[in-house]
C-alpha cells in the first residue's frame, strides 16, 4: 500500500500530486496490477485533505485506464507503468549513470545538469 | 438538481446599532466542504447563529435542507460546534456524552464513543483536565453523535497548536469520507482551508463578496503580471478586481467571462489565498477611501 505525501508549498494542486504519486509508484513498480489503493478515508485520515480530492484523483487514474474501482472492495491497479529500462540495472540507467559521472567530472553543478537534461528533453518530447 | 444543504436568500440581521448581515445570498450544495471566510465582524458567526435558530433574521430567510430554523430549535440534520466549545469543565468526558444523548432526539452513543476511542481520550477524564486539542475532539464527538447531515464549525482550529490542528482536521475529514456529510467551516486563516475545502463563501462587511465551488472560482480568475502599461489597458469583457502597480510592473487580478487572450501579460490561475486576499484588500481599500 502506498502512502501519499502532500506538499502544501509546491504550487501543484493536491489532486495532481495524488495522480503523480500513483503514476510514479506504478513506474517504479512500487504498485503492481491487483494492488489496492488506500481508500479515501485512509488517505484523508493520514493527510487531512478533502476526501472529494482523493476521489477526483482516482477518477482521473481510472480514466487513464490505470486503476479500476470494484464496488464495496476499493480501487485496484489495472496496469503497470514499469518498464525494464527503469530498473536499477537497466542498460539506459547504466548509460545515464556514466553520463552523470562525466558531468560531475566536468565540474557541472546539479542545476546545470538539470537545465541541460531539461533542454534536451524539450527538444525531443 | 443536487440538494441544497444551506441556503440564504437576501438574508439580513440587524443588531441594536448596525446591520451584522445584509442582503446575503448563497447556496451550499450537499456534500461540499465549504469555507466561510471573512475578516472579524464580517458576519460569519451571525450566519451560523441564524442557521441554528439561536438568532432570528431581520430580513428574508435562511433554510437548512429546506427547513426554516425556528421554534422547534435547531433544524433536523444540523449540528453546530461553536467557537466557545460548549463543554462543562466539571463534567467527565462520559458525562458530557450523556448530556449529548439527553439533549438530542437522534443520538448514536456507540459512534460517539468510537470517536473518543480513536482520539485515545479516557471517558473518566474531567473535561477541565484535557488539552485544547482533546477538548475539541470531545466537542466534535458530541456534535457528530447526532449524525448530522450538515456540520457547522465556527473557528474550530483557532486555539489549537499545529499538531492538534492536524489531528482535528484528519479525524474530521475521515468522518466526512465515511458519511458524506456537508461541512461549513469558518476561519480567518485561509492556509488552514486550502487543502480541505472545495466551496467558498467569502463575507466582507456583512455581504457575500464571492461564492461558489473553489475550482470554478479559481478557473474564472486570472492573475496577470506584465510591464506597467503607459495608458489604461483594455481587458475587454473581463472585470478588473484588483490592480497593483510598481514602477515597472503591474499585477492585475481579473475575473473572466471567456478564455483570456492577452499576449502582453503572463497569465496564471491564482491560488485560493491570492484570490481571497485580493478581494479583502480591495474591500479594505474602499473602506479607508470611504472614511476619508
Amino acid at each position: 500500500m502506498i502512502e501519499f505525501r502532500i506538499d502544501r508549498r509546491s504550487g501543484v494542486s493536491t489532486y495532481l500530486q495524488l495522480v503523480h504519486q500513483v503514476r510514479h509508484a506504478l513506474r517504479l513498480g512500487l504498485l503492481a496490477p491487483g494492488d489496492r489503493l488506500p481508500t479515501a478515508k485512509e488517505v484523508v485520515a493520514a493527510t487531512a485533505i478533502n476526501p472529494n480530492t482523493v476521489l477526483k484523483a482516482y477518477r482521473e487514474l481510472e480514466r487513464e485506464g490505470l486503476v479500476e474501482p470494484r464496488p464495496g472492495l476499493g480501487t485496484f491497479v489495472r496496469r503497470s507503468l514499469a518498464q525494464p529500462e527503469l530498473a536499477s540495472d537497466g542498460p539506459l540507467r547504466t548509460t545515464l549513470t556514466e553520463w552523470v559521472g562525466q558531468a560531475v567530472a566536468a565540474g557541472l553543478e546539479r542545476e546545470d545538469v538539470e537545465a541541460l537534461v531539461k533542454a534536451v528533453l524539450d527538444e525531443r518530447y | 438538481m443536487s440538494t441544497i444543504a444551506l441556503e440564504a436568500r437576501a438574508l439580513g440581521k440587524k443588531y441594536r446599532r448596525a446591520w451584522g448581515l445584509r442582503d446575503c445570498t448563497f447556496q451550499l450544495p450537499e456534500g461540499r466542504i465549504a469555507a466561510l471566510v471573512g475578516p472579524n465582524g464580517a458576519g460569519k458567526s451571525t450566519i451560523m447563529g441564524l442557521a441554528t435558530g439561536l438568532l432570528r433574521p431581520t430580513e428574508e430567510s435562511i433554510e437548512v435542507f429546506g427547513q426554516r430554523p425556528g421554534d422547534q430549535g435547531s433544524p433536523d440534520g444540523l449540528a453546530f460546534l461553536g467557537q466557545d466549545k460548549p463543554l462543562y469543565k466539571g463534567f467527565t468526558v462520559a458525562e458530557m456524552l450523556r448530556a449529548g444523548r439527553e439533549l438530542n432526539a437522534s443520538w448514536e452513543q456507540e459512534y460517539a464513543e468510537s470517536l473518543l476511542a480513536d482520539a485515545r481520550i479516557d471517558p473518566a477524564a474531567k473535561i477541565g483536565a484535557l488539552s485544547g486539542g482533546q477538548r475539541t475532539r470531545v466537542a466534535l464527538a458530541v456534535a457528530l453523535g447526532r449524525r448530522p447531515r450538515l456540520l457547522m464549525l465556527d473557528e474550530p482550529l483557532a486555539d489549537l497548536d499545529p499538531l492538534a490542528r492536524e489531528d482535528v482536521m484528519r479525524s474530521l475529514m475521515a468522518e466526512v469520507a465515511e458519511t458524506g456529510m456537508t461541512v461549513l467551516l469558518s476561519s480567518h486563516v485561509i492556509a488552514d482551508l486550502e487543502e480541505v475545502c472545495d466551496h467558498l463563501v467569502l463575507l466582507i462587511g456583512g455581504k457575500v463578496a464571492l461564492t461558489g465551488d473553489i475550482d470554478d472560482l479559481l478557473a474564472e480568475h486570472r492573475l496577470l503580471i506584465g510591464a506597467r502599461p503607459e495608458s489604461e489597458p483594455d481587458f475587454g469583457p473581463h472585470t478588473v478586481i484588483q490592480r497593483r502597480d510598481t514602477q515597472r510592473q503591474a499585477t492585475v487580478l481579473l475575473r473572466t467571462t471567456a478564455p483570456v487572450n492577452l499576449p502582453d501579460w503572463d497569465s496564471d490561475e491564482p491560488n485560493l489565498e491570492e484570490l481571497v486576499l485580493s478581494y479583502l484588500r480591495v474591500a479594505g481599500a474602499q473602506e479607508t477611501g470611504d472614511s476619508k
